[in-house]
């Protein structure tokens, strides 16, 4: 076999980059990956689709009826108290804001920093970043007392001849994640177009090709389109990289900018957002573990892609992990008595459960990363990164409740206790979430394949011999993951080099 | 690459933007006008359990406003009259009136005529008459020619960018604290100066915070 693996000469005599761990195994051709991923949306839909959609959906109409539920009866049907008037709503809301970072994370930050191997996850990841937006926002909408008023909150010109605070976090707060939500949707449908189109030039029916055609805008790959594309593209993700940064530090500023022992802390804004990415590429690697076997995805989103994921969590769990010996360090520093109690509250008073579910998932776990063998098994990255969320779920919790509930005056001390209300509300918003990216996974390109052909060999100019012939045999080296279903009838099938899983797992070049 | 649609569709980015651009000052116009107070509070005229006629009495009998809401310079509440004012009159005019038959009744049987409030704030809104009153507001700035009314109707919105308006620029509304309860009382060419000069020699510093009408 011809071992076309890191920094061998080219055909040309120069040192090709992208001989470098290729990005796409199996050698998959343009047209094999326009097939593996048009295949999911084009065939009929499958059985265990409906099921699991049936399941989401009923999370989500639990969801309506918890908030129907909750907006006749009020926020009084929560847990939240006196002392504790922020509860599992802004937990959940933070949560979730969190999660929606990574999407964005991948898309714009690692596009910046001309990462191709984004190509095969961005979409998913923005798709994550849209469905969990739509998750948080719903919590600042209904955890507020009378939801009816909240266009209040909004600088519209009114008989009242009145405005917004605009010192108050909670309005910035309305502004980023409403940005970032706009933002990230026109991120992700620029993204999307020439994939659309993609879809619009194989469309067999009616109304699906119409459809398609008026959601592909005219695409027609021409090289005026691409040109503007990449620059669009540019800009976009030059416009959502400081969003990214500056949503959750905004998100932070709720709490940094209050007064309360435990919150007014200047590391908050960094600090969130690392835990943001920690927690989003959490969800990825949950998502795309699960959707690249059931997808047959598994020469698209390789193991080294999970790897890569996998640093990216350990990097930042280790940034939370500093954040958190931090504040501790800065509390005893302080020398300031409600500050040294707060954190000694945390470790050891009522709530000290859920500082150590903490401390476990968020600074502890996430080290098993450092070996090899465990960053690149899935079962083990699967387990972790729905430890990382909890422990991140965690985190939140721990920052609100543990602040709020024993603060300056020892005569309002109090304890939260969630209602069946605010468990069920947040189960809904997982219901509502799985809706949305179930539906995604139906309907929508989940690859972005017209990104990906970019990263494939073939598509670099130095690729072929100067008398026009392909240097070398596509890439048969490289082991072929045999797809656990489906799309490989399109492949003719006789190419293909079973792999088995423990080849899977050494496959590192 | 087969042609999806027709030519005419070059039409629509144009159709798209124009019907956008439409939406939008429909949506303004709706908003900021339909669903204002000025539209759908000013104008509000219900149907009286008496017919009394404002127009008669203010406007023709020219009775004073004070003679019958007679707590206005002095509480936060203007008071509708007791039937017993009415009866000071009419228990020697118009005796026979069918259309007095239920300030009679009232009057008999001793129960208060169910009057139907026109000028309605919420109860989260503190105003007090006496206080506006006593510093120049007419009566007619907020009420409109009642004296012309021959069933009263609301004329001003009653909102509070209405109310701040004023309070951001009393010397605009202001009048000599004798011609208060004056109907089609017509300001003077340099009424902007002596207002201004009023509002200096009395110290009329209309609040704008929260505390002074929602506490």
């Amino acid at each position: 076999m011809d071992n076309r693996t890191e920094h061998s000469e080219g055909p040309n005599g120069h040192d090709n980059f992208h001989e470098r761990p290729r990005l796409v195994k199996g050698g998959l051709t343009f047209n094999d990956i326009t097939e593996l991923v048009s295949y999911h949306a084009e065939r009929k839909t499958p059985k265990a689709w409906f099921a699991a959609f049936a399941v989401a959906s009923s999370g989500a109409v639990l969801l309506l009826a918890m908030l129907a539920y909750q907006v006749y009866n009020g926020v009084g049907v929560w847990g939240n108290n006196q002392p504790v008037a922020w509860g599992w709503p802004i937990v959940n809301f933070v949560f979730w804001v969190g999660i929606g970072h990574a999407g964005t994370l991948i898309s714009a930050i690692l596009f910046l920093f001309r990462q191709q191997w984004r190509t095969s996850i961005n979409r998913a990841a923005e798709a994550m970043t849209i469905f969990a937006v739509i998750c948080a926002l719903i919590f600042p909408t209904f955890h507020v007392g009378r939801v009816w008023a909240i266009y209040w909150t909004l600088p519209i010109p009114n008989q009242m001849e009145m405005w917004p605070q605009f010192k108050s976090p909670l309005l910035w707060d309305v502004f980023a994640v409403s940005s970032y939500f706009l933002v990230s949707l026109i991120f992700w449908y620029v993204g999307m177009v020439p994939d659309l189109a993609t879809f619009r030039d194989r469309a067999k029916g009616f109304f699906r090709k119409r459809i398609l055609g008026f959601l592909s805008l005219g695409w027609t790959g021409a090289n005026r389109h691409w040109r503007n594309y990449e620059k669009a593209y540019l800009l976009l993700a030059g416009l959502a990289t400081p969003l990214v940064l500056s949503v959750h530090s905004v998100v932070s500023f709720d709490f940094a900018v209050s007064i309360l022992p435990g919150w007014h802390t200047t590391i908050f804004p960094p600090y969130f957002v690392a835990g943001a990415i920690f927690s989003g590429f959490a969800m990825v690697v949950t998502l795309l573990v699960i959707t690249r076997k059931i997808y047959s995805l598994e020469n698209l989103i390789t193991i080294d892609h999970l790897e890569k994921m996998n640093v990216i969590i350990l990097v930042t769990g280790t940034i939370v992990g500093f954040a958190y010996i931090t504040e501790f360090f800065m509390a005893w520093y302080s020398g300031l008595e409600y500050e040294q109690y707060a954190f000694l509250n945390r470790a050891f008073g009522p709530y000290a459960w859920a500082y150590w579910i903490m401390m476990t998932c968020n600074l502890v776990t996430p080290q098993l990363f450092w070996f090899k063998k465990l960053r690149r098994s899935i079962p083990v990255m699967f387990t972790l990164s729905i430890f990382v969320n909890i422990g991140m779920w965690f985190e939140r919790f721990v920052i609100t409740i543990t602040s709020l509930h024993r603060d300056f005056l020892p005569s309002s001390w109090g304890y939260y206790t969630p209602t069946m209300v605010d468990v069920l509300t947040f189960v809904g918003t997982f219901g509502l979430f799985f809706t949305l990216f179930l539906l995604f996974l139906r309907f929508i390109p989940i690859v972005a394949m017209a990104e990906v052909k970019t990263a494939l060999p073939e598509s670099d100019p130095h690729h072929y011999e100067g008398d026009g012939q392909v240097a070398s045999t596509r890439g048969r080296d490289v082991p072929y993951i045999k797809p656990s279903q489906g799309y490989q009838s399109y492949r003719g099938g006789s190419q293909s080099t079973p792999l088995s899983d423990d080849d899977e797992n050494s496959s590192a070049a | 690459m087969a042609q999806i649609f027709p030519k005419k569709a070059n039409l629509l980015p144009l159709l798209t933007l124009g019907a956008s651009a439409f939406g939008f000052v429909i949506a303004v116009f709706l908003v900021w006008y339909y669903f204002s107070p000025e539209f759908t509070d000013v104008g509000y005229r219900p149907e009286q359990p008496v017919e009394f006629s404002h127009e008669f009495h203010a406007g023709q009998l020219d009775m004073d406003c004070r003679y019958c809401h007679n707590w206005v310079e002095e509480a936060s509440h203007s008071n509708v009259p007791a039937t017993q004012t009415c009866m000071n009159c009419h228990n020697q005019i118009k005796t026979e009136s069918p259309k007095l038959a239920p300030v009679r009744e009232s009057w008999a049987d001793d129960v208060p005529i169910q009057w139907v409030k026109v000028h309605h704030l919420p109860d989260y809104a503190r105003f007090s008459h006496a206080s506006h009153v006593d510093a120049g507001v007419g009566c007619e700035t907020c009420h409109g020619r009642i004296d012309q009314m021959e069933v009263v109707a609301q004329s001003e919105p009653l909102s509070m960018g209405w109310c701040l308006e004023c309070h951001r620029q009393p010397e605009l509304y202001l009048r000599p604290t004798d011609e208060v309860t004056t109907m089609g009382y017509v300001q003077p060419a340099d009424f902007v100066d002596r207002n201004l000069e009023k509002v200096r020699r009395e110290g009329i510093r209309p609040p704008t915070n929260c505390s002074a009408c929602h506490y």
